[in-house]
């Protein structure tokens, strides 16, 4: 029997009341036959920590073998922290990953224009790179108004961010900081 | 934190301040509920009753702006009933030392005060000393210029009728919150504060936490299991993202930007490393040239040696007096100073104070590129509310990356806990993890340096073996910020090899024979393996410490200062709060604070337990502020009343404030007279770049909204969930009213003041109904230490759309 994922979700949620539901002669085998087809049991899991607060709770995601697509995530019960439990945010990690509204395109805005346009990343990437060096070369600072050698730039500035991981935070920083960035900041001032 | 979040639990009182941990750490509260069916108290001080509120046992208002005077209050019953741990703060905290000759305060300034420049001169709060260089100390704690005594005198003046008569909160309630928390002064007890932004955004941010910390200094609770000082950290990854400094004043591992004053390695190391007299400080920073060095190699690797100070010279210099912060960026970005600028990961148009200013200035760019998940108000700021995209010359690069599950590495939790992440799934197609973006951006600018350009040094030099062919890799990074042996070296009798990597920070050198890219990581990715990625559930304690699961720092211990935790003789001052034991010439437990034997067992070789302080001791007395050794009370940038109780100066003498036509800024004006406040809502996460896109999250809170009293309401003529416009003197927004009793009037200096509440997470470009940034209405000033802005406290006005 086919059953739609909102119609197991109306019927899971008549099963939390099995003992009443038993009585009133409910059939659960649809149910179970679901279940079996969402795949938990066939996927990789892997475990991760949520990407919202910093009370670190732990999170297993589950991933379709086959389709290499996220199919689940959820508390991970084993973490000393949350015990699997989860809040909205975290509860609902599945929908950042898996979502419609996300970008996938890289974009450009000119001067002056009113409207984006789809670029590709090796376009993106060249042309910030030659921004980033005519900026910076234009503005290069050897030594400071009192004479003291600084080797900076003031005309770029850079904020974030707390949302990367330590291992990106650390190379962003040893990027901007050799470009000769002195203006570096991210979340954490705020 | 000091502490973690497990540690809640062995808690008597938790005081819950300046956050709203049910709400915006809402898995912390397992661990508050668990101390409270221990029977522990828990209460909540908010201008607004939260869910926090909820639960607690005592709740009580204060106005927005006003905790120092409210925990002056505090520290003043503290002291006059005695209600603090003597043995502990005469040992262990700097209550005992004498303070200088030239140390004095009166009227709200403290002295060494340069009314010109809006300075302070510290070197005026300096401790008196011997002959030999060490802080003179009166253990009795009597002489009229020890710590205790100025302390005593200095918070007599925050009697509960003026604390009273400035907060709104009244006697009865403080009396209640004051006699539970100093309750736990007891030798047996133990509290503990759960603050966030509702301390930090002020021009007081940073005397708001030193009041706690001393008042949890004076009453015992540092170092111990249930107490701490706690700061809720609101980004995952936020104490990462900080230790390894994305912040202009700091290189990772807190170790101070050099300024330009310092040309050279040897300068910086003179003028920046603490010293210290007194044998038995530790003065741990005194091992900062090794950090120093060690951090360097892993910039510039071999192309960094002793001859050339391991590339000290190409790092860049900030000039002295000078500050690079969040609210400096985007005044010189209004005044057209700043060309190129990144916003990676983050949405400033919505995220910082005055987001008018904010995106004003990043129309005077000439180029910008944003990274991030989904559409934000910075990407588009060009097409924004008022803004005329023909005449904005900006260029704008969007770079869309994965998400957390779409990549490996690690994030640091607010306990310090670093912990490994792994991979799910590939990031769809058309988006890149934001290390791949890293390092793609800095091959293609390597190649454009490699053929010319000024001062190509430091792009040239900087190391990059962890990015091999292109490619990210997480644990090459990972291992580099660990560190490795640069070469042959025998540390403490054992043999390493050149690519050996450093067991732990005690193993590093100044002489380059070590690379560290941050110290305090250093242990966490060693022979042992990737330790941030352990999964092992052993409590050998008892006490949820879990020293098998992931990794903290530093060196694991999971509780900071714990060797306060212990009496002189290093039993715990508490035998049910056993985290730390002196047992058999040894120490049993957490990774002690440093090794020393307790202070009475051997004193010859003992050492405070204060190891990152200078004199191996809390400090109640705090002379390295820039607004004075103790906080006082002073009003917020905008407030409701034009006078002080506690002195003439109004505000913080010496908070910056900024002048340009998009900072303006009115005091006790008609124009705005209720005070305005900001705040998080379970659902969403900060600007709501993340969660506003997601629909099961926005079907639960789908617009902005602004909170009133029913008394406001009446007075004003606006009813429940009618459209209002909330406006400051910067900008103004639409917000449904939600009228309820959460919010009550309060009675300040003799007159009513209301106080209202909006959300900070809406913006523009999605949904389209959900209303825009409360940080439109925010002012740019900011505490003088930190210049974290004042998004906490401000005024404003509030009428029903369409009404007068």
């Amino acid at each position: 029997m086919e059953i739609t994922r909102r119609e197991f979700l109306k019927w899971s949620g008549a099963a939390g009341v099995a003992g009443a539901a038993m009585c009133l002669g409910l059939d659960l085998r649809p149910v179970t036959a679901y279940a079996a087809q969402l795949g938990i049991l066939t996927a990789k899991v892997t475990t991760t920590i949520c990407p919202y607060c910093a009370v670190g709770c732990g999170l297993i995601v589950h991933t379709n073998q086959k389709t290499g697509k996220i199919i689940n995530t959820e508390g991970d019960p084993d973490h000393p922290i949350n015990q699997g439990a989860l809040c909205a945010k975290g509860a609902g990690l599945y929908q950042m990953a898996v979502n419609p509204n996300r970008m996938t395109k890289v974009l450009y805005r000119a001067p002056n224009s009113d409207r984006w346009q789809a670029k590709s990343w090796e376009w993106a990437l060249s042309e910030i790179a030659k921004r980033v060096q005519k900026t910076r070369d234009a503005s290069f600072t050897a030594k400071n108004a009192k004479g003291q050698v600084v080797n900076r730039t003031t005309a770029i500035a850079h904020v974030g961010s707390a949302a990367l991981d330590n291992e990106e935070c650390w190379v962003l920083q040893a990027i901007m900081r050799a470009l000769g960035l002195v203006y570096i900041e991210h979340q954490a001032r705020i | 934190m000091t502490n973690h979040w497990i540690d809640i639990q062995h808690s008597d009182c938790i005081l819950v301040m300046g956050s709203n941990a049910a709400e915006n750490h809402p898995i912390s509260f397992k661990w508050v509920t668990k101390a409270m069916e221990n029977g522990a108290t828990l209460i909540s001080v908010d201008p607004r009753f939260t869910r926090t509120s909820a639960k607690a046992h005592i709740y009580t208002a204060l106005r927005s702006g006003t905790d120092i005077a409210f925990l002056g209050g505090m520290m003043n019953y503290i002291i006059k009933n005695k209600k603090y741990f003597e043995p502990y703060m005469a040992n262990y905290t700097n209550a005992s030392f004498i303070v200088g000759p030239k140390y004095s305060f009166a009227d709200g300034l403290f002295s060494g005060y340069d009314a010109k420049k809006h300075k302070y001169d510290k070197s005026f709060w300096a401790f008196a000393k011997d002959e030999k260089g060490v802080p003179k100390r009166d253990l009795t704690m009597k002489d009229p210029r020890c710590v205790f005594q100025l302390m005593k005198k200095f918070y007599s003046r925050y009697t509960p009728e003026k604390v009273s008569a400035v907060t709104g909160t009244p006697v009865a309630d403080l009396m209640k919150v004051y006699e539970a928390y100093a309750a736990t002064g007891a030798r047996d007890k133990t509290g503990t504060i759960m603050y966030a932004m509702g301390w930090t955004q002020h021009t007081v941010g940073v005397q708001n936490i030193r009041m706690m910390a001393m008042i949890q200094l004076v009453l015992g609770n540092m170092g111990r299991p249930g107490g701490g000082v706690n700061a809720l950290r609101g980004e995952s990854n936020v104490q990462g993202s900080t230790d390894h400094c994305l912040l202009f004043h700091i290189w990772p591992g807190y170790l101070g930007t050099p300024r330009a004053s310092l040309p050279t390695l040897a300068a910086y190391n003179k003028k920046n490393t603490p010293k210290s007299n007194d044998p038995l400080s530790a003065n741990w920073w005194q091992n900062k040239p090794k950090y120093m060095a060690s951090f360097l190699k892993s910039m510039f690797g071999d192309k960094g040696d002793k001859a050339n100070d391991f590339g000290y010279t190409w790092m860049p210099k900030i000039d002295d007096g000078v500050t690079y912060t969040w609210l400096d960026i985007f005044d010189e970005m209004y005044k057209g100073t700043i060309k190129g600028f990144f916003a990676w990961g983050q949405n400033p148009a919505c995220s910082g104070a005055n987001s008018n200013k904010t995106r004003q200035a990043m129309a005077k760019l000439d180029w910008l590129v944003n990274v991030n998940i989904f559409d934000n108000e910075t990407a588009e700021f060009w097409k924004g509310p008022g803004m005329n995209p023909k005449a904005i010359k900006t260029e704008v690069f969007f770079l869309p990356c994965a998400v957390s599950v779409e990549k490996e590495g690690s994030i640091t939790n607010s306990g310090r806990w670093m912990q490994w992440r792994y991979k799910a799934a590939n990031p769809p197609m058309g988006t890149k993890p934001d290390g791949e973006i890293m390092v793609e951006l800095f091959d293609k600018i390597r190649a454009l340096y490699a053929k010319g350009g000024k001062f190509p040094e430091p792009i040239r030099n900087l190391r990059w073996d962890y990015a091999a062919g292109g490619k990210f890799d997480a644990h090459a990074v990972a291992k580099l910020i660990n560190g490795y042996f640069e070469k042959d070296a025998e540390v403490k009798g054992k043999k390493y090899k050149k690519g050996d990597l450093v067991p732990s920070f005690a193993f590093l050198s100044a002489d380059g024979a070590t690379s560290s890219g941050n110290w305090l990581y250093c242990q966490s990715y060693n022979q042992s393996g990737n330790n941030a990625a352990r999964r092992d559930l052993k409590d050998p304690t008892g006490m949820g410490l879990y020293p098998a699961w992931s990794w903290c720092w530093p060196v694991n211990r999971r509780i900071l200062y714990n060797r306060a935790s212990v009496d002189l003789m290093g039993k715990p001052w508490s035998p049910n709060k056993n985290i730390l034991e002196w047992k058999d010439g040894k120490w049993v437990g957490d990774v002690p604070d440093g090794g020393w034997p307790p202070m009475d067992v051997n004193p010859a070789k003992t050492k405070r337990p204060f190891i990152m302080k200078p004199d191996g001791v809390g400090s109640v007395f705090g002379p390295g502020r820039a607004d004075g050794p103790f906080p006082e009370h002073y009003e917020p940038l905008e407030c409701p009343v034009d006078k002080n109780l506690f002195s003439s100066q109004r505000m913080n003498p010496v908070a910056p404030v900024y002048s340009t036509k998009a900072d303006p800024h009115f005091t006790c004006d008609p124009r705005f007279p209720f005070v305005g406040t900001t705040y998080r809502v379970t659902e969403h996460w900060q600007t709501g770049v993340l969660t506003r896109w997601q629909p099961w999250l926005l079907e639960c809170e789908p617009q902005l909204f602004v909170e009133m009293s029913l008394e406001l309401a009446k007075l004003r003529g606006i009813k429940n969930g009618e459209l209002c416009v909330v406006s400051s003197a910067r900008g103004q927004v639409e917000a449904k009213a939600i009228v309820t009793g959460r919010f009550r009037p309060m009675e300040v200096q003799g007159a009513v003041v209301h106080e209202v509440g909006l959300p900070w997470c809406y913006g523009w470009v999605h949904p389209k109904d959900g209303g825009d940034s409360a940080n439109l209405l925010t002012p740019s000033t900011g505490d003088p230490n930190t210049r974290i802005p004042e998004t906490k406290a401000f005024m404003v006005n509030v009428v029903r759309k369409g009404g007068a």
